[in-house]
């Protein structure tokens, strides 16, 4: 089975072949076949259930594919591959790709107990083994760059979900990711909260940030992505440049699903 | 209507004057009891600040806080360990559990107290060999038993706390590189604290009483005090109350401890 698959400009960050995931009976993805170059914005749409989140999960490996291939940066996530063999690696190899990988989720998920910075300096202390003091420095510039640079001792009770969401995205930023997954960043939030959390992302992008996007905004898509990509039962049912696919979609299930959302 | 505050008579409960006059007519009969008794409150008194008295105390204070350490330990690894990927280590974990919570706490600290039948010689390759009777003191004996039937509990107070924990946090930190045993200790335990403190505050305070028991293996606790004096001079009820009083004082503190701890982790949560 082909699908047209984005002719990548540079090097692909992203690279998924075949990917197949299933829990039970129930199939997820029935191959899917995506490609993001270095610097480029790939938003991903479809229906509820297509199994976009599902596929965000598997870039960084919180889900395991069951057949496929699927590498970010040149290697198999979550497997190496030896004398045509390929092997499951361990807890700590997996740990250390994900620090390449950046991901935003649909609630946040930032650590209550600890304030922004804290939350921030958490993981460049403990896995980067970055004294106090530097990464403190780190992530109040990382905060500013949000726009959230007085609120560093909140906690994120203390601070609306578009707030949460900006200081989620500035955690994710401080492992230096070299690729940033964003899972429904602004569908957890109240309306008058999305600008705010797009906004940071359109400064990413702008910035030359590689990320993946499954998002519901298709106006963001359309002013942002290089590509969008449609994905519908568990596979990429069309993908291109947003203006193309969104004016002109190919597909009846596309125009189907544009039909209801725009 | 003007903004006079609206005065209206409250709905009469008289049910709750009977409840009162009940338990205030109980509370009499039993005070009297106490009072017209052959009772020498002042021996009572007298006794609270007793050498044998205060040295029982504090081997009572002594046991209870490293029994419950001891069990929070055990009950932090067991609940960690039920929550593996690995069936062999979960199978393991609810055997300590089914076996330690199933079993009366006094039987398990007289067969710790017994051990020497069981094996008469521990060694260690290396180190030498003892005799497991100069070993097994009485509060090695208390210690183990006592620690070791609280880790069954607090295991189970854990999980739920981690339980409790939502999923998105373990997500998140693995999503950051953080490493298994670091999600835990930096997320996930921090987080379920709030769901096991109070509990465990609970534990505490049972166990500061629960550690009498060692009594029946002559471990010179509290309760021990008060009984060697009392076969002397028997003043028995007299002593009895001095103890009361003591284990009193040692869960109300336990008690004021607790709130604090359950204020510390509620960090971050809003009220």
């Amino acid at each position: 089975m082909t699908v047209d698959i984005p002719v990548a400009r540079r090097a692909p960050i992203v690279r998924a072949l075949g990917v197949r995931k299933r829990y039970g009976d129930n199939e997820v993805l029935s191959g899917i076949d995506l490609e993001v170059g270095q610097g480029e914005v790939s938003c991903v749409i479809g229906p509820s259930g297509s199994g976009k989140s599902t596929f965000l999960r598997c870039v960084n490996h919180l889900e395991r594919i069951d057949a496929g291939r699927l590498e970010v940066n040149g290697h198999l996530i979550g497997y190496r591959e030896k004398n045509g063999r390929v092997y499951e690696l361990r807890e700590k190899e997996i740990a250390a790709q994900r620090r390449e990988i950046g991901m935003v989720f649909q609630r946040f998920n930032l650590f209550p107990h600890m304030t922004a910075l804290e939350n921030i300096m958490e993981a460049p202390v403990l896995v980067r083994r970055e004294s106090k003091a530097v990464a403190r420095d780190r992530a109040r510039a990382l905060l500013d760059r949000v726009g959230l640079g007085p609120r560093g001792d909140a906690y994120p009770a203390q601070l609306s979900g578009g707030q949460q969401q900006r200081v989620a995205i500035a955690r994710a930023l401080a492992m230096e990711p070299t690729l940033m997954l964003f899972d429904e960043p602004t569908s957890a939030l109240d309306p008058e909260l999305v600008g705010e959390v797009l906004d940071v992302m359109r400064d990413l992008a702008a910035d030359g940030m590689t990320m993946l996007v499954v998002t519901h905004e298709i106006g963001f898509a359309r002013e942002v992505a290089d590509t969008l990509v449609f994905l519908d039962g568990g596979v990429v049912v069309e993908s291109g440049k947003p203006r193309e696919v969104l004016a002109n979609p190919k597909q009846e299930r596309t125009r189907a699903f544009l039909s209801k959302v725009l | 209507m003007k903004d006079e505050a609206l005065k209206a008579v409250p709905v009469r409960h008289h049910s709750r004057w009977v409840f009162l006059a009940l338990i205030a007519a109980g509370a009499v009969l039993v005070v009297r009891a106490f009072l017209d008794a052959d009772i020498d409150y002042g021996v009572t008194r007298q006794f609270l600040t007793a050498d044998n008295v205060l040295r029982g105390l504090g081997n009572t204070l002594l046991i209870s806080v490293l029994a419950q350490a001891v069990g929070i330990a055990l009950g932090v690894g067991a609940a960690v360990m039920a929550g593996s990927r690995f069936g062999e280590v979960r199978a393991v974990s609810a055997l300590y559990v089914w076996l330690f919570r199933g079993t009366p706490v006094l039987v398990q600290l007289l067969l710790w107290y017994n051990l020497s039948l069981v094996v008469d010689t521990v060694s260690i390759p290396g180190l030498g060999t003892w005799a497991t009777n100069d070993l097994v003191t009485p509060f090695v004996a208390a210690l183990l038993g006592l620690g070791i039937n609280e880790g069954a509990y607090m295991a189970e107070i854990v999980r739920a706390g981690i339980n409790s924990v939502d999923k998105g946090q373990t997500e998140a930190s693995q999503a950051l590189g953080l490493s298994r045993a670091q999600t835990m200790r930096r997320v996930v335990l921090p987080q379920a604290m709030r769901v096991i403190v109070p509990p465990t505050g609970n534990q505490f305070v049972s166990m500061l009483k629960t550690s009498s028991l060692a009594y029946a293996i002559q471990y010179g606790e509290l309760l021990q005090s008060a009984v060697r004096i009392y076969t002397n001079n028997l003043m028995i009820v007299e002593l009895l109350l001095t103890v009361s009083v003591w284990y009193l004082v040692l869960t109300t503190i336990a008690t004021v401890l607790q709130r604090y701890l359950e204020k510390r982790y509620s960090k971050g949560v809003q009220r």
